[in-house]
């Protein structure tokens, strides 16, 4: 290994962000420089053409410029104007998952990350993911707020407890790229780091297929549906007790307070957890809270259920 | 430090260092002067605290595994580091020890307005270092200086309490300081000291004390609202008790924001002075400068939202939050053009306080731009809880906020002291200093850009070199930092007297001799021309 390898120029870029990023990142590394360098010498220049020759000196008189005022005040806001508009844009380019994006669920917890696959598997501080296919993570913390962190992707966000965050990425290509936490978490936060294992479709497949065959997602929530009573109530013809839950997942839902909310996963999550305070219109408020009886990955088992009732038994997605 | 050197008896002129030696005409006194000397005294043993703890985790970072302590020690190391350097020593560096020192002096009054409630704040803030104090050796506290919720209210099991009760005390300490501030500054100027002739360190200090007195009751209630979590178990910020934790990061940054422009701002005010005394030259563009400070005040609280980029908040709001902090840059890059420009036909001398002035230019000019990577959202988003964070805050706040510091009391040492140093050993020190931060803290801008999260105590080893090269400068910079300690405890004794203005500079603080008598002027002084009139010119406001 050549001595300099210890110092290389941009982290390892293995997704579809990561060059904008860094384009971005030299921009802005540039103008530090070139303004550094500017202020600098010019502090130099100064303090070596108007060294003090004698404690006599009388320097002129010099109040300011107010021409040269302007100047140093509009060229740093056109800049700033500049890289604002180009950062604002990229960060928004890289907000929004595309709809084809395959869904993969993590939990973290102090002090170990956990990663689901709708369609069974489960992993620990180990991410398998396809090349070249968007991957959204959908992601929630059991206990204090950490944050899923991958340097070679440009991705990072918060996990927080109570709530569903989200990023997306689509890896260029394959390869081992660490991810971090990067929201101090206690005692073994920096233990807190696991590999994303970036593979072709093919071997993605086989690595799906392989091991142990175990239930699917959506498969081990209709079992916790039946072993939690949901089911006494929720019945799919609609005579039970509470409203049927098929094809509801993205639909409106009106609810006795007035108000209309789409049934997406944050809603179902406070529901099953929380739900006086999402009584749905035309229903008595009579359903139990969830809350301390089921894990946040139950939780995601529950929801995953509930996306895949009224789809025909929804498959796990294909690429 | 409590009692003023002997051998100055042996001048026959009576001044505030001399006019009494009792332990309790320290203790209760209510001198303006000799409660900065406490303030010195006080935030200097804070510094080494908290100087020393950086020094052991550098020392352990060498090593990917960590060298010296267990994970849980170095938490609270780190901990423990950011809370004494940034609300026992940073935040009343500049304002308790040269804003209480100089403040009347400047404006020619013969104390600040409520000299007793002056007392009082540095009392209150030697209780609320006690409670920290307390905290750190019966175990320590290790939840960040950022006490982020719910991990601090909830899960943490260390002592929590007790440290955020310190801090909260404190806060209470800055908040009469800085009202004792602005009321002196509006009441209590000599005759003819218009706005507009203030010395702009004064500009800075009303503008920090605004702060202060609007942004530190913020974090007082922040801290009753953690405080009722974590004992009583109300649900504010837990979402297992129904809380929100995000509320804590607004709450808690909508004051720890603005409070970084209390170092830096002061910063600033300081190094007007000293550029524009080791120039010869009045400030260029005073109502620039003047009126910076006053926008980087005002906008220091509409930022908070940029640290928070990454923790779900509406992409709408951080789009407002980046380009308001877009715009703090602008006031910021104005000050430092003018300072640059006051040197254009100047007097240029390189004594000590120039040296460390014309440093702090420098680190805040790449600490300053350095912010913008993170302004930047997509940029952040990648930056963001690495050491890349790291390296631009302490740029800012130690790179440039103590650099200036030292730069102020090697500046008005004499006046302070009416002792002289050896400029030689200070030249030397700021020249180590300089280095020093640099060889620590550029690393850290790599590591950062490469993807190390902060806050590990042990690390994958392909960051090994960086932390190593980091952790060889901050050996340099210990150094850099205990030479100014050895030579002015020196110079307290064995320094040559020096005159009442050793450095030609105007000011009424150098009208009067050195160490000023206990009230400050023999008579009230009078007021003709503007702050920096080096010139033999009439001086017109810009």
């Amino acid at each position: 290994m050549p001595w300099w390898s210890g110092f290389p120029i941009h982290p390892e870029r293995g997704s579809t962000i990561a060059e904008g990023v860094d384009h971005l990142h030299y921009f802005l590394t540039a103008i530090t420089l070139i303004f550094t360098a500017i202020i600098f010498a010019t502090i130099f220049y100064f303090a070596v053409k108007y060294r003090r020759q004698s404690e006599n000196d009388k320097p002129p008189h010099i109040a300011g410029s107010l021409t040269l005022e302007i100047l140093w005040t509009l060229i740093p806001t056109l800049l700033a104007f500049v890289t604002f508009v180009w950062s604002a844009s990229l960060y928004f380019r890289n907000s929004r998952p595309p709809e084809a994006a395959l869904e993969i669920f993590v939990i973290g917890k102090q002090w170990m990350w956990q990663l689901q696959h709708p369609e069974g598997p489960r992993e620990i501080n180990e991410l398998h993911v396809p090349v070249g296919q968007p991957i959204k993570l959908t992601m929630i913390s059991q206990d204090v707020i950490h944050d899923f962190y991958v340097p070679a992707f440009r991705v990072k966000k918060d996990v927080l407890p109570g709530r569903y965050s989200s990023i997306w990425f689509q890896a260029t290509k394959t390869g081992k790229y660490h991810f971090f936490c990067a929201q101090y978490c206690g005692a073994q936060h920096a233990g807190m780091i696991g590999w994303v294992y970036v593979m072709t479709p093919v071997d993605y497949e086989e690595w799906l297929s392989g091991g142990v065959k175990g239930e699917s997602m959506a498969q081990a929530g209709g079992r916790l549906f039946g072993q939690l009573g949901c089911i006494t109530c929720h019945m799919p013809d609609g005579t039970g007790r509470g409203p049927s839950l098929e094809g509801l997942f993205g639909k409106p839902v009106q609810l006795q307070d007035g108000r209309t909310v789409p049934a997406d996963e944050a809603y179902l999550r406070e529901h099953i957890l929380n739900p006086r305070a999402l009584t749905v219109k035309g229903y008595p408020p009579i359903m139990p809270t969830f809350q301390g009886q089921v894990s946040e990955e139950q939780v995601l088992q529950l929801i995953a259920f509930v996306k895949s009732l009224g789809t025909e038994e929804r498959k796990p997605a294909k690429p | 430090m409590s009692t003023a050197p002997a051998e100055i008896s042996v001048e026959p002129r009576v001044h505030y260092l001399n006019v009494d030696y009792g332990i309790k005409s320290w203790l209760l006194t209510t001198d303006h002067k000799r409660i900065a000397m406490l303030y010195l005294a006080s935030i200097t043993f804070m510094f080494v605290i908290g100087g020393a703890f950086a020094v052991i985790m550098r020392l352990h970072l060498i090593e990917p595994t960590g060298a010296l302590v267990e994970p849980e020690t170095y938490n609270k190391l780190f901990t423990m580091h950011g809370i004494i350097m940034i609300f026992f020593f940073l935040i009343p560096s500049i304002p308790a020890v040269l804003g209480n020192f100089l403040v009347p002096l400047m404006i020619g009054a013969r104390d600040l307005a409520f000299p007793r409630i002056n007392l009082l704040s540095w009392y209150i803030y030697v209780v609320g270092a006690a409670f920290t104090m307390y905290a750190v050796v019966s175990g320590g506290v290790d939840t960040g200086w950022t006490f982020y919720t719910p991990y601090s209210s909830t899960y943490a099991n260390t002592h929590v309490m007790a440290t955020a009760l310190g801090v909260f005390i404190t806060g209470f300490s800055s908040i009469l300081t800085g009202l004792n501030f602005i009321v002196t500054i509006h009441k209590m100027r000599a005759p003819g000291m218009t706005w507009f002739r203030m010395p702009l360190f004064l500009w800075a200090i009303y503008a920090t004390s605004m702060i202060m007195i609007l942004g530190t009751p913020v974090l007082a209630i922040t801290i009753v609202l953690l405080a009722l979590e974590r004992l009583l178990h109300v649900g504010i910020f837990d979402p297992n008790l129904g809380g929100d934790p995000l509320l804590f990061q607004h709450m808690f940054w909508f004051y720890s924001h603005p409070a970084v422009y209390i170092m830096i701002l002061l910063g600033m005010g300081v190094v007007s002075e000293l550029v524009t005394c080791f120039s010869k030259k009045r400030i260029f563009g005073y109502s620039f400068v003047a009126f910076s400070s006053v926008s980087i005040a005002v906008l220091s609280f509409l930022v908070w939202g940029h640290h928070m980029f990454v923790t779900g908040q509406s992409i709408y709001a951080g789009l407002v939050f980046s380009l308001l902090s877009f715009l703090v840059a602008i006031p910021s890059a104005i000050k430092v053009f003018n300072w640059t420009a006051t040197l254009y036909k100047g007097s240029v001398s390189y004594q000590a306080p120039m040296l460390y002035a014309m440093g702090f230019i420098g680190l805040f000019t790449m600490g300053g731009l350095t912010g913008l990577f993170l302004a930047s959202l997509a940029t952040d988003v990648h930056l963001n809880g690495t050491y890349f964070i790291v390296a631009h805050f302490h740029y800012i706040m130690v790179g440039s906020a103590v650099m200036a510091y030292l730069g102020g009391i090697h500046f008005w040492w004499p006046k302070i002291t009416g002792r002289l140093y050896p400029d030689t050993w200070a030249r030397f020190a700021a020249l180590v200093i300089f280095i020093g931060f640099n060889l620590t803290f550029f690393p850290q801008f790599m590591l950062g850009y490469l993807g190390m999260p902060r806050r590990y105590a042990f690390y994958p080893q392909e960051f090994q070199v960086l932390n190593v090269m980091s952790s060889a400068g901050a050996s340099i910079l210990a150094v850099g930092y205990l030479i100014p300690l050895v030579y002015l405890f020196w110079s307290m004794r064995y320094g040559p007297v020096a005159s009442s203005n050793p450095w030609g500079a105007k000011g009424l603080e150098w009208q009067t001799s050195s160490p000023p008598p206990t009230d400050n002027f023999e008579e009230t002084p009078v007021v003709t021309e503007g702050a920096y009139a080096y010139s033999s010119e009439e001086a017109p406001v810009v």
